[in-house]
């Protein structure tokens, strides 16, 4: 019966999180319009909320091309590789106290860096698998950027681990109960968010995507649902980062008067579109120039950052 | 530096959230057109409720694509068309045939309107040109001033030399 219930848990959050997802299409194309002065996405339902159905209906009766000249495996599995570990880093998220599908794991931290960093394989062996110029140049991108940021945002993490004592991401939340930690570890929360930018690689960060010199990018040579899927995956990468950022610095579900999850709820969606607004307001930057914040910048920061860290915590404020 | 920058443009972007949109809701909320917008071709009628257009092939002759076709009727002492066609999948509403004519029987009207399905859908043949009143130029009769038809109110030829009104 336990086991049931849990099963019963964990499939309503993860269809949740993916149909939160595919709304998260149209939002984040009516926040675009209304933040360049349009409409957005207004014809279908009432103000444009069934925009995703009908999109959902497109996609799947697009022609699902395998291009013959790919390697067809690899090149199957990519989609289901940057979805599926998008949807394992959700496993750790605990939404609100013991709601979760492992809420409570003691290395919760880890699970998600672990699931984040192997969604970079989906990117790269799609590049690979494509077989073709842009999606290659798209894949190394996502290799080198996937990299360097990777460190930094671990560096930057363990600012929180170190005031919790612990990675287990529900002890990290109760350990906010009276200071966010986004006061103590601005810093880290800084780099955490730009790391966060670059692992879901969204704009300005979406080098491997770079569409005005790549075509899409990694995904260049993916019709149909397949694409479909690195889409929603992206957009999910999104929630995550946003509830992962939620859960370290702005104290989780922790809030007043309010329920735990809609507290939660809230909190992420204010990164949701934060994230879209980073969109709407920021450029590209070169791509040496991507490399050479990551390791020039960003690097030392988080190390100083792991460094005063430290030292407070050792002289005992 | 660019951190304060991209701060500031993310802000400013933001406010663009209280800004009045721009988007004309088009089908609901039609545009404004002026009355010298040029639209849709119709072939109007003088006063009298005949034909203005003499079949001159003026406007055939200016239009740059190509995209009028017209001939004179067969029948004696008639200059009206038998056919007129235009063909809207090539026009490019320059109103050089407006412009051409010297009867102000060819004109533009602020309509864009005219969408198919099929593009032969897009030629119009005399019968979907032809308006039943006179358009933009409400009281010139052509054959009243020109003086051809010698007969009723037109018993006097107008003096092509001369200078007076």
């Amino acid at each position: 019966m336990m086991l049931l219930g849990t099963i019963a848990q964990a499939v309503v959050i993860l269809l949740g999180i993916v149909l939160l997802s595919a709304l998260l299409t149209w939002v984040e194309r009516r926040l675009l319009g209304f933040w360049q002065d349009r409409l957005g996405p207004n014809r279908v339902g009432w103000q444009g909320t069934l925009q995703i159905v009908a999109d959902m209906i497109k996609i799947f009766f697009k022609q699902d091309w395998t291009p013959p000249f790919s390697d067809r495996v690899i090149f199957i599995a990519a989609p289901v590789i940057v979805m599926g570990t998008v949807l394992l880093g959700f496993a750790v998220i605990p939404f609100a106290p013991a709601i979760g599908i492992a809420p409570d794991l003691n290395i919760g931290l880890l699970f998600f860096l672990g699931c984040t960093s192997l969604s970079v394989y989906g990117v790269v062996l799609a590049g690979w698998a494509s077989n073709s110029k842009f999606s290659l140049l798209g894949g190394m991108r996502a290799a080198a950027q996937m990299i360097s940021y990777e460190v930094f945002m671990g560096l930057a993490l363990i600012g929180v681990v170190m005031l919790t004592g612990s990675f287990d991401l529900t002890r990290i939340v109760t350990a906010q109960k009276h200071l966010w930690f986004v006061v103590p570890q601005f810093l880290g929360f800084v780099l955490f968010i730009i790391a966060g930018i670059a692992e879901a690689h969204r704009l300005p960060f979406d080098l491997p995507e770079g569409e005005n010199e790549l075509g899409a990018g990694f995904h260049t040579e993916y019709s149909s649902m397949k694409f479909g899927m690195f889409f929603v995956g992206e957009y999910a990468g999104i929630i995550l980062i946003s509830a992962i950022t939620v859960i370290l610095y702005f104290g989780g579900w922790g809030g007043p008067l309010l329920p735990p999850f809609v507290w939660f709820a809230l909190k992420t969606g204010a990164f949701i579109v934060f994230f879209i607004l980073l969109r709407a307001a920021l450029p590209r930057p070169r791509y040496d120039q991507l490399m050479s914040y990551g390791w020039k910048l960003m690097l030392p920061v988080s190390i100083v950052n792991l460094a005063v860290t430290g030292a407070v915590m050792l002289t005992g404020v | 530096m660019f951190i304060y920058s991209a701060l500031r443009s993310c802000w400013l972007t933001f406010l663009h959230l209280f800004h009045r949109t721009e988007t004309v809701q088009y089908p609901e909320q039609k545009p404004y057109l002026a009355p010298r917008y040029r639209g849709r071709i119709v072939l109007t009628r003088d006063p009298d409720g005949a034909e203005r257009c003499v079949s001159c092939h003026l406007c055939a002759a200016v239009c740059p694509c190509d995209c009028i076709d017209l001939q004179k009727t067969a029948e004696p002492d008639q200059w009206i068309p038998e056919y007129f066609r235009i063909n809207f999948s090539r026009c490019i509403f320059c109103g050089f045939c407006e412009e051409a004519c010297p009867t102000s029987a060819i004109q533009l009207i602020p309509d864009f309107e005219m969408s198919e399905f099929s593009r032969q859908n897009l030629v119009y043949e005399k019968e979907n040109l032809l308006i039943a009143g006179t358009g933009k130029v409400p009281d010139y009769n052509f054959y009243r001033v020109a003086g051809v038809r010698g007969t009723g109110a037109n018993a006097q030829p107008v003096d092509p030399r001369g200078l007076l009104p």
